[in-house]
């Protein structure tokens, strides 16, 4: 079989020995700094970035496979041991871990989560490793038009996230869109709001922007409201598990798999979705209902593998298409672009040693994962006592080294903090940062795509819409109208898991207090009064159209 | 919790118009930049550099129209939450302004003194701001820092970073 073919020839790449000791590297730094409360994997891939600067494009990329993996796992470890998660996509892995903990089953719970992420990484990436090159080579007679319209339901999609306000999110993407067109305009020469300031003609650097909203404006956040007391942190063993344990863990992490990696390979916005899917699959079909809420060892393992196979499901548009749908899969693909080399379908024909070695990479970089973590996990707990002052001094030395080492230009260092501030107010006001984060990175290729498109019809509007971008356009005006669509539909057309998925994230997001605005519809009847602040929290669901 | 979070009072809803404001200024700022572009001779296709932007900048301006109508009707963004935050009270400013001005610093330092100085005023301006009271642990770990970020820079990725002062010594 030809995917096979050069998947050997990417573990060729990938098994050399300075390869894997950059994919060793990357595990071990990604699992470190993603361990770390506060860094969720995207801040923790954009403060590593600057170190795969000095490598080849190719170790680059294995050790950033690392560096992901790690990142991912480190998040669940915090979230495991500390209730709070730093992240959506850990939301769920808190709820249950940590009760487990509580119950001195943190062993456990850790045990579950690593090797349901290894099962479910594994499973995964050889299905990107089998789907992505038939979808490349679809994707490469993907006319302009089509690009444009699949990017556009790109944009659409994050900032449509259920549990979110879509109003907030598309702000987001606007600020996103306009921080990408600064810079000189390839297709005129014209320089676009970069007020005679030379620095600026080239365009911010991804990295700069990614630094500063990630890490720059999470770190001003958190020191704003810095929690004072210090937090209480479960002590652990080296992880283990029983037969039964093993017993009710293997389904969940093949169900989990299931679930997770469609959704991440279409653009969705995010692991949120089904990881929840997954707890409430979890939760129906376990032999043990009563456990859930009390430390069920279903709600780690299958949301846990969902996480895994929805992040490299969304390698799939990454790697075939250049769209990015996670915060991490966009920064991954700044990294690429920085090397000069344009994503898109064409990424499988000509660089197939780079695609092959990065997908034999996230093997390696799994299983080392796995022989890591496992004893590592008292360490990493030790950890999690860093003191706080240290942490986020830590976290703005690193971005200012990073930012200031991508260009060696001081100008970019005053650009991070003012993108930082950036960072900072959408935290403040219930702004998402992903929208923003995909907007700068597709917003310019999108544009370009548009060009393109009407540049071969000759400037007619309807060269805009071939049979696939008919399609795509329809799921987008679906989205955009979905709460009005939805007003017309029975109750009982509305898919049962989903609407308590949506539910529970609700319930989740007043528990933790976690992210975005929340304007999901509140149900009928679900315990009123139960919580004294659901007034004052509760917001209009916003969904008109927006004129687009 | 949820009930003492800031935003969560009518006066300070206030400030979330802010953001609506800034949204519609910005999208302004776009659209009559675009529209202010000079003719290109070099120019090719049928859509000119301007189009877009005007696109951005409305795009801008209608989500800002829809989040005051948001705010009006009761919507507030909820703050972030994360491991280490803590929603109830204010923003503590000063906290956020002193780090500012250790950031700020360091920038304006950074060529004249270099990297190994000025990254550890970063460091230890950014640790007193939060609070931490060992001033000599404090200078002790952010000169490590900064050193070794220094050399690992200069030896392991062939970045060199700015030297200053400690020219001929590093």
């Amino acid at each position: 079989m030809d995917a096979l073919t050069s998947l050997i020839e990417g573990f060729g790449t990938a098994l050399t020995p300075q390869n894997l000791l950059y994919a060793f590297l990357g595990v071990l730094l990604g699992t470190a700094i993603g361990v770390l409360p506060g860094i969720g994997p995207a801040m923790t891939i954009a403060l590593l970035l600057p170190l795969t600067r000095g490598l080849g494009v190719t170790s680059a990329l294995i050790m950033f496979a690392g560096i992901y993996y790690g990142g991912m796992y480190g998040g669940s470890t915090t979230s495991i041991l500390l209730n709070t998660p730093g992240e959506s996509a850990s939301v769920v892995t808190a709820i249950e871990g940590n009760k487990m903990a509580k119950a001195g089953r943190a062993a456990q719970a850790l045990a579950t989560a690593a090797i349901g992420s290894f099962v479910a990484g594994t499973i995964a990436t050889a299905l990107l490793a089998l789907l992505a090159p038939t979808v490349a080579d679809l994707a490469v007679e993907v006319s302009p038009a089509d690009f444009f319209a699949i990017m556009l339901l790109a944009f659409i999609a994050v900032t449509s996230v259920l549990g979110s306000s879509r109003v907030r999110g598309l702000a987001s993407l606007g600020l996103g869109l306009t921080i990408g067109l600064i810079g000189i305009d390839a297709t005129s020469g014209q320089q676009r709001l970069t007020f005679g300031i030379p620095e600026l003609a080239d365009g911010i650097d991804v990295i700069v922007v990614a630094v500063g909203l990630f890490a720059v404006g999470e770190a001003l956040w958190t020191a704003a409201h810095l929690r004072r007391k210090p937090v209480e942190v479960i002590p652990v063993g080296n992880p283990r598990m029983n037969r039964a344990d093993w017993g009710r863990s293997w389904k969940p992490w093949l169900r989990g798999t299931a679930i997770g990696f469609p959704f991440g390979a279409i653009p969705a916005g995010g692991a949120e979705i089904p990881t929840f899917l997954s707890y409430v699959t979890e939760k129906r079909l376990s032999k043990h209902p009563e456990e859930f809420g009390k430390g069920a060892i279903e709600g780690v393992a299958g949301p846990e593998a969902t996480n895994n196979a929805s992040a490299a499901g969304g390698l799939v548009p990454m790697l075939t298409l250049g769209i990015p749908t996670t915060a991490t899969a966009a920064i991954m693909l700044a990294a690429i672009q920085s090397y000069g080399i344009e994503p898109g379908p064409q990424l499988f024909s000509k660089e197939p040693e780079l695609v092959w070695g990065l997908i034999a990479s996230l093997f390696i970089g799994n299983t080392v994962l796995l022989v890591l973590n496992l004893p590592l996990a008292p360490l990493w707990a030790r950890l999690l006592r860093i003191p706080r002052a240290y942490l986020y001094a830590g976290i703005l030395f690193f971005s200012s080294l990073g930012a200031y080492a991508a260009n060696a230009n001081t100008f970019d260092l005053f650009l991070l903090l003012l993108i930082g501030g950036l960072g900072f107010m959408m935290r403040r006001y219930g702004l998402p940062v992903l929208p923003c984060i995909i907007g700068v990175i597709l917003g310019p290729f999108a544009e370009e795509k548009l060009r393109q498109a009407l540049q071969i019809s000759n400037g007619d509007i309807g060269g805009l819409f071939e049979p696939i971008s008919v399609v795509v356009y329809c799921i987008v005006a679906l989205i955009l109208l979905w709460p009005i669509v939805r007003r017309f539909l029975p109750r009982k057309a509305i898919p049962g898991v989903l609407e308590e998925a949506a539910h529970d994230i609700e319930e989740a997001h007043q528990h933790s207090g976690l992210t975005t605005a929340v304007s999901v519809e509140r149900h009928v009847g679900v315990h009123p009064g139960d919580h004294p602040g659901d007034e004052a929290r509760k917001k209009p669901d916003f969904g008109e159209p927006s004129g687009l | 919790m949820s009930s003492a979070a800031p935003g969560g009072t009518r006066e300070e809803g206030r400030s979330e118009y802010g953001v609506a404001l800034f949204l519609g200024a910005l999208g302004l700022l776009v659209i009559v930049q675009a529209i202010l572009l000079p003719e290109s001779r070099i120019a090719r296709g049928p859509v000119g550099p301007a189009a877009v932007p005007i696109v951005v900048g409305g795009l801008l301006v209608i989500v800002a129209g829809f989040l005051a109508l948001d705010v009006a009707r009761g919507g507030r963004g909820e703050p972030e939450g994360g491991e280490d935050v803590e929603l109830t009270g204010r923003s503590d400013w000063r906290t956020v302004l002193l780090l500012a001005a250790a950031f700020v610093s360091n920038a304006l330092l950074i060529e004249g003194l270099g990297w190994p100085l000025s990254g550890a005023i970063l460091f230890w301006g950014c640790a007193f701001a939060l609070g931490s009271r060992h001033y000599i642990r404090d200078a002790v770990i952010a000169l490590v820092l900064s050193f070794g970020s220094w050399y690992l820079f200069a030896f392991g990725l062939g970045v060199v970073l700015p030297v200053g002062i400690l020219k001929g010594i590093l």
